[in-house]
């Protein structure tokens, strides 16, 4: 507890876009409640503060750190066992912390790889050929930055972690539930649920929030949505051939996506129980791909031109690769 | 996110055993370090004790389990022996002894896996380890289950109706159950219908096999479906549902009396390709043979005048009891069965295939089937042996064996039978036209009870024998006496030289080949078979007559070239099999199922349509799949499509397979 009582929170974002943090703000006056219930102790966004006031803090001292952002550099590892240590609650908050998201679908490439498109492609003027370095001398000494890792991870492959909440980012709705609910369990009027589960999102899949009919799942050849002259308005997505991963994809953000006629890309992660989502997503949808014939099942699959932005735009960092050869053969920093 | 290590919160205690097989396994496995190395690695999931023991499946090794149970307090088993598909039931019925469910014993194949397939002893020990580590991580998750007990339906549906398929019929029939024998053509017999005689003992084949023909026509528990063909099987051991084709006969077999006048009236001769191999005629509607069951004659809709031209009706006009009836149509008959009997029998090897025996293109080259055609009583010729010219007598007939069998550019295996086929009809031959008689072998194979007696008969009547893979059969003349013969070229390995032997008459011993349908018949009834095509059974030593799919047996050359003592004895081996599951009345069926979790069930209907057993039903009010217990065969592809993780399966849980492949990379974890 703070001096003035209440209890603390800290908010960190490690390697992400800032939608997980605008997503906390955009909850409106929710905002406040955080304010009248906690000391918020730590938030870059938001108010100032230093690694070392934190360190300076006793362990545990924090009640709830929401975490944002995967682990891709010294510094994010560093922040990461740090606010464990000062943290009780300890969230993953939002895909890049639960799964990877899409700073994970970088595990497919090498870090020269990566650094070359970077500050060496066609699409970068770089006349003095600068390149990252993690020290440099300077006639005020040694200057270090922190170091990439050969791959992302996301949090609990780096630290232990009490919840995970997913969403790309969370729905407002969903992180207002989260908020009320802690601070009902700190006003002991409810239990926090089993360490180790999903919060602000639901148990089922995107199919069960999502209003359009099903009839027959056979697939015949995959489109894309921009092709389709009319979309029908109320027949299930992907029996009109559009590579919809709602079945897959957690329930929790209300099928915001196919009730708007866009395919679900899958941003709440796997159900419950589902270790990989690609593959679940995968064995799908070969099961109801209409033909026998070796070459035509060919074409139908050749309408999936990127498997894996289709099937692991989210979870790649979070599958049972992790990530491609690229990375992998380059791990051995990665060693817990 | 979820956490699959294998660390259970109340620890299990569990008991290793490592089988040695005698030498099977023990020969490449270092069966006591495997045991020791569990011993001391794996204590610390439980594992309270590891014994490797000679024979685990011995009564003695059964005992050593039960004893551990119960003195113990085990309450996990894991058996590292045979495959699960040898013994996985010999262990779990000594877990039940001692009072142990059953399904939390797990047996690890390091036998078939890696003994017998690998020759490398420290490298078949080390996987052994992994093996059996998975097996333990594995066995941690297991739930304890009981099986379900669903009735036998005491139907049994047979198809074929050779004689592999009349004695299983009959069995069964006469045993107070009912039968439904479904055979393509339009009377049953099979290949037995068109032999003259049966080696070695030259019965008449008529004689013998159209009692059993009659017996099954009038049987009150049997019905006969002739001229219809299987479409679609579904359902499970004790209650299958098959669709069956009836063709339309054309003919109303309430009014027929099989008088046989509208075949006798018919214009339209037909070359008749099946029954009398090419060599004799039928009409359009017919019968294949006077004996036909049922008597009942069809009509080949092809050659009918009527139906091609639109103008004939010959048989209608003279039939004495208006069956004839040109409207029928072709009838889709559905029957509920407990068991099925597979006994579609073989197809004869085409000899046209071996090119360089001029079958197909020397007049007098024979295949053997023309010849039980020709030798016939019955038949084309009324049982004389002519030249395809129909009156010439052979005076030198050339009887060549093996042919399309042992032999690479065909078929590997040995046919069984064109031996003593062989020598049946260098017999007959000698007795009915004193010709001289060659015959051409590799090895003489005449195994079985007055087999080889039979060959020394023939040896004695003169027949003469040269051993040797026949090179080539030519008309060719070259040397003086060959000019009009069959030229027989062979080496004659006996007497170490090329031979020229000039003959009138020459007959091939063809192999018997699969049905040319009979990966269509393993799919649609959902059992294998070989390369070749044969069907494969059980076990090949202790289960010849059951497939891996319970409740469909197989019996005669649908599983492999045999003679007809040994597809009678498989057809009746068969009937015993279905007899004592009719009898037991219901049936245990293993519970390893699928089912589906309503609260994560989405209704996204990926799976509905994928059950192979129409297990799954979808509703509608409340959008959620739903799969019927009784139904489900646990085949496992409902799970695997579930995107949701909705659906699990008893035994093979993920997590009980993550936890296995935990414990197979235990050794190369570091």
């Amino acid at each position: 507890m703070s001096i003035n009582g209440k209890p603390k929170f800290a908010m960190y974002w490690a390697a992400s876009c800032g939608g997980c943090e605008i997503a906390v703000l955009n909850t409106h006056e929710k905002i406040l409640d955080i304010d009248t219930n906690f000391e918020v102790v730590f938030w870059p966004i938001a108010m100032d503060a230093k690694y070392n006031d934190v360190k300076a803090m006793e362990d545990k001292s924090i009640l709830l750190t929401l975490f944002n952002g995967g682990i891709r550099n010294t510094e994010n590892e560093e922040v990461a066992n740090l606010l464990r240590r000062k943290s009780q609650i300890l969230v993953a908050f939002g895909s890049c912390a639960s799964e990877g998201c899409i700073p994970g679908l970088a595990n497919l490439s090498s870090l020269s790889d990566i650094f070359n498109a970077s500050y060496q492609s066609a699409s970068t003027v770089n006349p003095d050929n600068v390149a990252p370095k993690t020290s440099v001398s300077v006639p005020e000494g040694e200057i270090h930055i922190p170091a990439m890792f050969p791959a992302l991870r996301p949090l609990d492959q780096v630290v232990s972690v009490d919840y995970y909440m997913p969403g790309c980012p969370p729905e407002s709705h969903q992180i207002s539930r989260v908020i009320d609910l802690v601070i009902k369990v700190i006003s002991k009027e409810a239990d926090l649920p089993p360490i180790g589960s999903v919060i602000g999102a639901g148990e089922s899949t995107v199919c069960d929030e999502c209003p359009r009919h099903r009839d027959v799942k056979t697939i015949k050849q995959f489109v894309r949505v921009q092709d389709i002259d009319k979309i029908n308005a109320d027949l299930c997505l992907l029996e009109q051939g559009i590579p919809c991963n709602g079945p897959a994809s957690r329930s929790g953000c209300g099928a915001l996506c196919p009730k708007s006629g866009a395919q679900c890309i899958g941003c709440y992660g796997p159900a419950e129980g589902v270790l990989d989502f690609g593959a679940r997503m995968i064995t799908a949808l070969a099961s109801v791909i209409e033909s026998n014939e070796p070459s035509e099942i060919e074409r139908i699959l050749e309408g999936i031109p990127d498997p894996v932005g289709q099937f692991y735009r989210f979870n790649l960092a979070n599958s049972l690769l992790r990530t491609g050869t690229a990375a992998w053969r380059n791990n051995a920093s990665l060693k817990e | 996110m979820t956490n699959f290590t294998t660390s259970n919160g109340n620890k299990e205690r569990i008991g290793v055993y490592v089988c040695h097989c005698g030498s099977n396994i023990a020969g490449t496995v270092n069966v006591e370090e495997v045991a020791a190395w569990v011993r001391t690695e794996l204590e610390g999931l439980g594992v309270l004790i590891s014994r490797d023991y000679k024979f685990m499946c011995s009564s003695l090794g059964q005992e050593l389990i039960q004893n551990d149970i119960k003195e113990l307090g085990l309450t996990r088993i894991v058996v590292g022996a045979c495959s699960p598909h040898l013994h996985e039931q010999t262990f779990r019925t000594a877990c039940r002894r001692a009072e142990l469910n059953p399904y939390l014993c797990e047996l690890v194949s390091i036998r078939e896996q890696i003994s017998w397939v690998h020759t490398d002893k420290d490298q078949a020990t080390e996987k052994s380890k992994a093996v059996i580590a998975g097996g333990v991580y594995r066995v941690v998750h297991h739930q304890p289950l009981e099986p379900l007990h669903v009735p036998i339906h005491p139907a049994t549906l047979v198809v074929g109706g050779g004689i592999a398929g009349i004695q299983a019929a009959l069995e069964l029939a006469d045993a107070g159950y009912p039968v439904y024998i479904v055979e393509r053509e339009p009377s049953i017999g099979g290949h037995m219908a068109q032999f003259d005689k049966t080696f070695p003992t030259l019965d008449c084949a008529a004689c013998i096999l159209t009692p059993k023909m009659v017996s099954v026509g009038s049987h009150p528990n049997i019905t006969l479906l002739t001229w219809s063909e299987v479409r679609q099987v579904e359902g499970y051991v004790g209650n299958f549902t098959v669709t069956i084709q009836k063709k339309a006969r054309y003919v109303n077999d309430e009014f027929c009396t099989g008088c046989a006048i509208c075949q006798e009236k018919c214009p339209k001769k037909v070359i008749d390709e099946i029954y009398e191999a090419g060599l004799g005629y039928r009409k359009a509607i017919y019968t294949p043979f006077p004996q036909a069951v049922p008597k009942y004659p069809v009509i080949d809709r092809q050659n009918c005048i009527y139906f091609q031209k639109g103008t004939c009706k010959a048989c209608e006009k003279f039939c004495p009891t208006n069956a004839i009836d040109f409207t029928q149509e072709d009838e889709l008959v559905t029957v509920n069965v407990g068991n099925i009997i597979l006994a579609t029998g073989y197809d004869l090897f085409d000899a046209r295939r071996v090119s360089q025996y001029g079958y197909g293109r020397l007049a007098n080259v024979f295949t053997s089937l023309e010849f039980e055609r020709l030798s016939n009583a019955a038949g084309p010729t009324n049982g004389d042996i002519v030249l395809r010219d129909g009156v010439t007598v052979p005076k030198t007939v050339g009887i060549v064996h093996c042919v399309g069998s042992r032999d690479r550019n065909f078929n590997n295996y040995c046919s069984v039978i064109c031996c003593m086929q062989g020598l049946k009809f260098a017999h007959i031959v000698h007795e009915r036209t004193g010709a001289t008689v060659y015959n051409f072998y590799i090895d003489m194979r005449t195994a079985y009870k007055a087999y080889d007696e039979f060959y020394q008969r023939v040896l004695e009547e003169g027949t003469l024998f040269v051993r040797g893979k026949v090179a080539e059969i030519t008309d060719a003349a070259r040397l003086p006496g060959e000019e009009g013969k069959l030229i027989i070229q062979v080496e004659d390995t006996l007497a170490g030289k090329q031979r020229r032997i000039p003959v009138d008459m020459v007959i091939l011993s063809s192999g018997l080949e699969p049905r040319s349908d009979a990966k269509d018949l393993a799919k649609l009834f959902g059992i294998s078979c070989s390369a070749d095509g044969w069907l494969i059974e059980k076990h090949p030593k202790l289960d010849p007559v059951a497939t891996m799919t319970e409740g469909i047996f197989i019996a005669g050359s649908v599983q492999g070239p045999k003679d007809i003592p040994t597809s009678v004895a498989q057809g009746a081996a068969a009937a015993a099999r279905v007899l004592g599951r009719i009898q037991q009345g219901e049936i245990a069926i293993e519970p390893i199922l699928a089912s589906v979790d309503a609260e994560k069930c989405s209704g996204c209907r990926i799976c509905n349509g994928l059950c192979p057993y129409n297990a799954i039903v979808f509703h509608d009010d409340r959008n959620v799949t739903e799969i019927n217990p009784a139904l489900c065969q646990g085949c496992g592809t409902c799970i695997a499509a579930c995107p949701a993780g909705a659906i699990s399966g008893t035994g093979f849980s993920d997590t009980q397979i993550l936890a296995q492949i935990d414990g197979l990379l235990l050794l190369n974890a570091e």
